[in-house]
């Protein structure tokens, strides 16, 4: 197959990027999305040209490190597909496909296709989590947890924190991110005792970090490459309005 | 509590034979009892006194995620590093199967003293027997942790947990969270980190890659690091580094490892005086989807766990390549059912891999190339119908299916083996200290658990025990131990290697030649795949010694390097990482050349069984190989920590 490319290339923050059209030859359909930019790099390294970053690590779907817009779409559209699990049989000889960074205020680009997701470890850091130092654990089986809830906050919990989410967001919004943390650790036992102050906590540090707000629009779970449903979405709303009623302080 | 019994079995060596340099410390008595006695032992830090301490830990994986956070919680003063953009995307994540855990829930006769014995059995009596132990030991505590932090398990409808089989046991003590067990623990230390990130104990340093480690008066004193947006080169100064940098499997080029994931910094420390043992123990894990073609950049395990329910044929004739559903069952050969009618299709990795790779050189693999064997699920599906191999495996063939754009319900899995994990890594005493006094490492980055070959769910097991409880007690020990003098950034030896790290990172950009570092790499794993890989010869790895060292010499002076050192560079990153891979390489066949028996994951052509099983040569080998560094991988020298059995009897590993 041969492949058109038009890539957004930004040397770095300070720098106004811009798109680029490029020509890949000898793709097989085969190949992932991303070894087909690694077949670009080959080109433009063998023409002295510089090589297009873009970020990736385990190329099996899990780590979240990749992550661009496919012809306006995060991760290319496909159905739970992040951008390393989809393969160029899904494109046809000849095209021409756009990629693009991940674009939001809260995701500012570093290089190329490259962008900064420490805003959502910012998030975790507010009160995604539960305080169980090490060696305060009671037996695993101590407390039995329903199998329905358990597999739910699984549900919630295969979140992999790659951001398509808010890049498909006409808001750019990180609800369906942070709703995810929210709903695993609510729906155990052992996140109860912190269920408030979490909801409060990271909600106030996803507006702090300039993503927008929710509309329901739903493009968030869409694209998700884990399928986490806007129930979750629900739930923190749930759970953020006790939480404010109920006068939960926020704890620092 | 479960009661141990202890078959009583005679001391095989005397310990006057190990290299005096290799003192691994192990703590007199009976092994049931060394880690509570070392623990009572050890000297502990006063609680406001630990953030007068401050602890470097190299990787944000399992082990160095978990011990960032557990010593953080304790009150010292921690810095992180991870050359991932978050903590969180620790190559930990894309383990599939489960974790083990001597918990006997299914009341099926385990036990701690089962999961230590099955260990130092799996791992070919390669490993050492306190180690191994302690190991299964503090296995119980990690699942009362992970649950408590919020880890999902699978569960029974009862509420309680669930657990299922893994290669090389005959109890069901493996835990597990759908075919996600990794990402859900690593997400649990992750979570306890960024915890420790908010109360200001730990601080976190992402797209931050070691480049050195610093070592002033014999003791490991800090790093240096390269900041990957900035380009900046700079040190950083502590009390004691961990180095939890997992494993060097990518030196093969073709892996299931992440592609980041480099031998850089254990390969760095080993430059400065830590020993690397057993090099030559890598993994090569059964169930991997085969390559497809040239342009092939990484390769994607297929959980252990199929093998509960999918059976692994190819045709019995050689060049047989009708489609798999036109061969009649009595033309297809369930290879492992028939030779290790036992274990059958859940024999551990390195006997399942070499059969594959048996068949499959008698011309009888399947697939382009023919380097693929069936995994075939319709037995199973017959038996509890669709619906059930659905839920158990659903996530799984959906991704088989986005790789190949082949539906595993209607055609079989076409599965070869690939390299996963490596054993061998830097040498380390009891306490997980390497030769370099104030050097510990963790997890997969050191060698010390596993012998010669791992078992299914033990990876995640070590690495949170080593973070979550190995590593801060024996820390907290060295720590208290005291007697650090004050360094700054100005010291000498600091200086000297933030010159060094800057000299090489400019050699690399300057040499402007004409191949790139890409071409290099995939030219190394050739090499080490064909020659020191599923199965080697004398000959061979003579060959690869001599095409390594050239290949060395080539990249110095031909790797093509574009862009500045000043911005983020990933052409640069690599070009860093593949140089230590190839001066690894070496080591590597080194290694694999003077081990002349056949154990574990290492299998030497000359050491077999008529009937083509590994021929393990305890009388020669029943050793650590703990090599130096002189100045030169070719010229490294070996030193030898005799292992010695005294639980455990030496015997020929059998799963017939």
């Amino acid at each position: 197959m041969k492949i058109t490319v038009n890539v957004w290339r930004q040397k770095n923050a300070q720098t106004k990027g811009q798109m680029v059209k490029y020509h890949v030859e000898h793709v097989s359909p085969d190949m992932s999305f991303l070894e087909m930019l690694d077949v670009l790099n080959q080109q433009l390294i063998a023409k002295h040209e510089e090589p297009v970053a873009f970020d990736h690590d385990c190329r099996e779907g899990i780590c979240g490190s990749c992550g661009v817009m496919i012809n306006g779409l995060a991760h290319g559209g496909n159905q739970a597909t992040t951008t390393c699990q989809l393969h160029m049989r899904s494109f046809k000889d000849g095209d021409e496909i756009t990629v693009e960074p991940w674009r939001a205020k809260a995701f500012p680009v570093i290089k190329d296709l490259v962008v900064d997701r420490g805003s959502f470890d910012r998030i975790i850091r507010a009160g995604g989590y539960i305080s169980a130092s090490t060696g305060s654990a009671p037996d695993a089986n101590a407390t039995p947890i329903p199998k329905d809830n358990a597999d739910l906050a699984f549900d919630a919990a295969q979140c992999i924190g790659c951001g398509a989410c808010v890049a498909a967001c006409p808001n750019a919004s990180a609800m369906l991110f942070t709703s995810a943390k929210i709903g695993h650790l609510g729906l155990l036992p052992q996140g109860q005792a912190e269920r408030q102050s979490r909801v409060l906590n990271m909600v106030a540090q996803m507006d702090a970090e300039g993503f927008g707000g929710c509309t329901n629009i739903g493009e968030c779970s869409a694209a998700c490459p884990k399928e986490i449903s806007l129930h979750f979405i629900s739930r923190l709303n749930r759970d953020l309005l006790g939480a404010t009623l109920s006068g939960g302080r926020t704890v620092e | 509590m479960t009661v141990d019994t202890k078959p009583q079995v005679e001391t095989r060596r005397p310990v006057e034979y190990t290299d005096s340099r290799l003192n691994a410390k192990i703590p007199a008595g009976p092994v049931e009892q060394k880690w509570a006695k070392h623990k009572f032992d050890m000297k502990l830090v006063n609680p406001a006194n630990r953030r007068k301490f401050t602890v470097i830990v190299v990787g944000t994986g399992l082990a160095g995620g978990a011990a960032a956070a557990t010593l953080g919680e304790m009150g010292y003063n921690v810095r992180a590093f991870c050359y991932q953009d978050s903590a969180r995307r620790a190559h930990s994540i894309a383990a599939q199967g489960g974790i083990n855990a001597a918990k006997n829930y299914r009341n099926d006769g385990d036990s701690v003293y089962r999961l230590f014995y099955d260990t130092v059995k799996g791992g070919d009596f390669r490993a050492r027997e306190a180690n191994v132990y302690r190991l299964a030991e503090l296995s119980v505590n990690i699942i009362d942790q992970c649950v408590s932090q919020g880890v999902p398990f699978a569960r029974e409808y009862s509420g309680y947990l669930d657990n299922r089989s893994f290669g090389g046991a005959q109890v069901s003590r493996t835990f597990y969270a759908r075919g996600q067990t990794g990402q859900q623990l690593l997400l649990g230390a992750y979570q306890s980190l960024s915890r420790q990130v908010a109360a200001g104990t730990v601080e976190l340093n992402e797209r931050t890659e070691m480049l050195d480690v610093i070592i002033i008066n014999g003791r490991a004193r800090g790093i240096v690091t390269r900041d990957m947006v900035t380009g900046a080169i700079e040190s950083h100064l502590a009390d004691v580094v961990i180095l939890a940098t997992g494993g060097y499997s990518n030196v093969f080029y073709l892996s299931t490892n992440a592609k980041g994931s480099n031998t850089s910094a254990i390969w760095r420390a080993h430059r400065r005086g830590a020993f690397f043992a057993n090099p030559c123990y890598t993994q090569i894990h059964p169930t991997c989807i085969p390559v497809s073609g040239d342009h092939q950049s990484k390769l994607t395990l297929m959980s252990e766990s199929l093998r509960n329910d999918g059976r692994v044929w190819v045709p019995k004739q050689a060049g047989d390549t009708r489609s798999p559903d036109k061969i009649p069952e009595d033309e297809r050969d369930y290879y492992l059912e028939r030779r290790y009618p036992s274990f059958g299709n859940l024999a551990p990795r390195d006997i399942s891999s070499r059969a594959a790779k048996a068949v499959c050189d008698e011309g009888r693999g399947v697939g382009p190339g023919g380097l693929g064997v069936y995994l075939d699920f319709s037995a199973a599906m017959k038996r509890l119908g669709e619906a059930t191999i659905r839920e158990r495996y659903g996530n799984l063939f959906d991704m088989y299916e986005r790789i190949t754009g082949e539906n595993p319900y209607k055609v079989p899995m076409r599965i070869y083996p690939a390299v996963h994990y490596t054993m061998g890594g830097l040498w380390v005493d009891y306490n997980l200290m390497s030769t370099i006094n104030g050097l510990f490492v963790g997890g997969e980055a050191n060698f010390s658990d596993h012998g010669a070959n791992r078992l299914g769910a033990s990876a995640l097991m070590q690495g949170l025990a080593d973070g979550y409880f190995v590593l801060p007690a024996t820390i907290s020990d060295y720590l208290a131990k005291g007697g650090f003098e004050a360094v700054d950034a100005s010291h000498p030896a600091v200086k000297e290697v933030v010159e060094e790290v800057t000299a090489r990172t400019q050699k690399l950009l300057s040499i402007q030649g004409t191949r790139s570092v890409d071409s290099f790499h995939r030219e190394l794993g050739n090499i080490m795949w064909e020659y020191c890989g599923m199965s080697r010869t004398e000959a061979g790895l003579k060959k690869a010694l001599e095409l390594i060292p050239a290949l060395r010499e080539q990249f110095w002076s031909d790797v093509r390097v574009l862009g500045s050192g000043a911005e983020l560079n990933q052409e640069l990153e690599k070009a860093g990482r593949v140089a230590d891979f190839i001066e690894l390489a070496e080591l590597m066949c080194r290694d694999a050349l003077n081990r002349a028996e056949s154990c574990g994951g290492h299998f030497r052509e000359e050491s077999q069984t008529d009937e083509g099983e590994a021929l393990r040569n305890d009388d020669d080998y029943c050793y650590v190989a703990a090599w130096e560094y002189m100045g030169d991988p070719s010229s490294a020298v070996l030193h030898q920590e005799q292992l010695v059995f005294e639980n455990v009897q030496l015997a020929t590993r059998s799963y017939k």
